[in-house]
């Protein structure tokens, strides 16, 4: 038991020292300082409150976009439309903040989450009904409903949120607002706003939900095994609706809260919000836990607000860190190589090493 | 407009958005008859339009009128290059096909982006290529009435090769002891290793074949569409050749098909202002049309798809 704990560790943490390693040699064949361009790195993702705030930021959609794409896989589905549920929350919170000022600060930061959460979590459910009833691809219809999105709220935000000639909503009221002095005060004005803890709370929710509630346990039996889960007594149509229902609204609450907190309004935007992308990676990097998802997005975070002050201190574009992020995310995809390797080191007879790891796959 | 005017503009512009996304599903097909998932269609085509660009770019004066063709299928090259990633992860080391084929869409475009900083002095974006596969008019054929004009005037000859490429993918898979050995290896890799197919190496080159597919799709994407490479050449376009191969149920007709369908699809935005009626209707609906026509096609005429039975499947041979 003991050794099961740990060997769940070692998997992402030989992929991410392996990762910096690839990046650090890219950087060398290229002339750069990786030992600099490191630091600057952490520096600008620890190096002061600032930084660590905006750190705490930008985990928030990450964490959020990551469970959604979790919970489908949980349940054996693909669904690539993150980003386009994401969108969708995003626009249904501004939408109501907007619309629904009239109303007290705290009802309208309730209904306003609340109904980003619904739109992403509609949209995504439209995927699960159609998987569910007509056997439709969910890999396809999530595709199109990304583009759908895309395009459906560029046109509300341009013919209807924002005024003429403007590419962009006013701005939600204070009251709307995730932010609050305290954090602000916290850490020096940056970003960090109150669905950051919204987000963490989910993750422990999530959790809950696959070891501990029957629904979670019926959603990674589907997963795992359709026909089973069927001849068990299960319902497999409504798990299916189920599942990318939870996943959708998951990513729509990250669009929400990032609206709410980060944003404050929502723009034009000429492609679909990177951010549904890289919750995927952020979930293959810890197989999906929920828990893990904590710390994955706050090494993808950091990463990503870390590499920023890359390109400040040096001449190193700042691809280097996807560069980085993409190799860790290969090394835990080629685990099996890497459970080879340190299985090996443990048991002198090579040759039963590679047979446990056959049965145990 | 009249209307041989009319059609040949549909036609046109059809055929030089469908072209990319011909090639590339054409690369999935390959790839997912064998075994292997590949939702890293994306990434290929960003290191085909990467490549080609900086290689039509460097060569073009020394190259002159070959050189878009040749940088075409240099793209290819290095699609096929890039997706040997993809091939050693899931075939030798047993990777999930989704997290490695993820990674390739990660990687590509910071690799890409990375190199395009170095190459061009700090720029994300390369300078425009000066000649690209653009549209031609066939001499001769072009003078035959009404069609002359419709198909063979201003048309793009990379589209017509496409589908060409399309046709020899069909039969290659469908006609020729190659083909049934590929696609017995997706079906059931544990009955054709029985009868002394090479599994592996079967994998190995459907998995190849597709980054080259992949690769010339982005190849012509930067050639014939953006006419430089930078982080938006390729939005999208591997998810739409991914969702054509699905839509033409894995096989290559189909997925030519579903290109040429969406090729039109998206043209409609474009093309939707030179039709008569339809030029008053707000252009949302003509962006949104082709997602939402795809999804409904897909509901009502062609049901469950289903793809090789033992796609995404790692196979492990035993002793």
């Amino acid at each position: 038991m003991k050794l099961k704990v740990k060997s769940s560790w070692v998997v992402p943490l030989v992929a991410i020292l392996a990762g910096f390693i690839v990046g650090a040699i890219i950087m060398l064949i290229f002339g750069y300082d990786p030992i600099q361009n490191y630091s600057s790195l952490f520096d600008g993702a620890f190096g002061g409150v600032y930084s660590i705030g905006e750190t705490l930021r930008n985990m928030t959609p990450l964490i959020l976009t990551a469970l959604g794409f979790a919970v489908a896989s949980k349940a054996g589905f693909f669904n690539i439309g993150g980003s386009g549920q994401y969108l969708m929350g995003w626009f249904g919170a501004i939408v109501v903040a907007l619309k629904f000022s009239f109303l007290p600060g705290w009802l309208l930061i309730i209904v306003s989450i609340l109904a980003g959460a619904l739109f992403g979590g509609i949209w995504s459910a439209i995927a699960g009904v159609l998987r569910a009833y007509f056997g439709t691809s969910e890999v396809i219809t999530t595709i199109m409903l990304n583009y759908i999105s895309l395009y459906f709220v560029n046109f509300a935000v341009k013919d209807w949120l924002a005024g003429k000639g403007s590419d962009s909503s006013p701005n939600i009221a204070a009251k709307a607002s995730l932010r609050g002095d305290f954090l602000e005060n916290l850490t020096a004005n940056s970003t960090l706003h109150w669905g950051f803890l919204i987000a963490i709370i989910i993750c422990f929710i999530i959790w809950f939900y696959f070891n501990r509630m029957k629904s979670g346990f019926e959603l990674r039996s589907v997963g795992i095994n359709e026909d089973a889960a069927r001849y068990a007594g299960m319902n497999v149509k409504k798990t299916i609706i189920m599942s990318m229902l939870i996943s959708g609204l998951l990513a729509g609450l990250g669009g929400a809260l990032d609206g709410l907190g980060n944003f404050q309004n929502i723009s034009v935007s000429n492609a679909l919000p990177q951010v549904g992308y890289d919750g995927m990676a952020v979930a293959l990097l810890v197989n999906y836990n929920p828990i893990g998802v904590i710390f994955s997005s706050l090494l993808f975070s950091a990463l990503q607000i870390g590499g920023m002050s890359i390109s400040v201190y040096s001449d190193t574009p700042t691809e280097i860190v996807s560069i980085v992020t993409a190799s860790i995310i290969f090394f835990v995809a080629i685990k099996y190589v890497i459970e080879l390797l340190t299985k090996r080191r443990k048991k002198n007879p090579q040759k039963t090493a590679v047979k446990n790891e056959g049965a145990g796959e | 407009m009249n209307l041989s005017t009319t059609l040949m503009t549909i036609l046109s512009t059809t055929l030089v958005y469908a072209a990319p996304l011909i090639f590339t599903s054409l690369g999935g097909t390959f790839s997912e008859r064998s075994g292997i998932v590949n939702v890293g269609l994306e990434g290929m085509m960003v290191v085909g339009a990467f490549s080609s660009s900086i290689f039509t770019l460097s060569f073009a004066n020394a190259l002159g009128d070959a050189a878009p063709w040749v940088s075409f299928l240099v793209g290819g090259a290095f699609g096929c290059l890039f997706s040997v990633l993809h091939a050693v992860a899931t075939v030798s080391f047993r990777a999930d096909h989704i997290i490695s084929g993820t990674v390739l869409n990660m990687l590509a475009p910071a690799l890409c982006v990375f190199l395009t900083r170095i190459f061009y002095d700090g720029k994300g974006q390369t300078p425009e290529i000066s000649q690209g596969l653009g549209t031609v008019t066939v001499p001769g054929l072009s003078k035959i009435p009404f069609i002359g004009k419709v198909f063979f005037t201003q048309t793009s000859m990379v589209a017509w090769a496409a589908i060409v490429v399309a046709i020899v993918c069909w039969y290659v898979l469908y006609r020729t002891g190659f083909g049934l050995r590929l696609r017995s290896v997706g079906e059931n890799p544990a009955a054709a290793d029985t009868l002394g197919i090479n599994v592996y190496r079967y994998r190995y080159l459907g998995v190849l074949i597709s980054g080259f597919l992949g690769g010339l799709g982005g190849a012509v994407m930067a050639q014939s569409i953006t006419l430089s490479f930078s982080i938006s050449t390729i939005s999208g376009q591997g998810f739409m050749a991914l969702a054509a191969m699905i839509f033409g149920k894995w096989n290559p007709l189909g997925a030519m098909g579903a290109a040429v369908f969406f090729g039109l699809a998206q043209s409609l935005p474009i093309i939707g202002a030179y039709i008569p009626g339809l030029s008053g209707i707000n252009s949302v609906w003509f962006q949104v049309a082709p997602y939402l026509i795809t999804i409904i096609v897909l509901v009502l005429f062609l049901g469950k798809s289903v793809g090789p039975a033992a796609d995404g499947e790692n196979y492990i041979k035993s002793k």
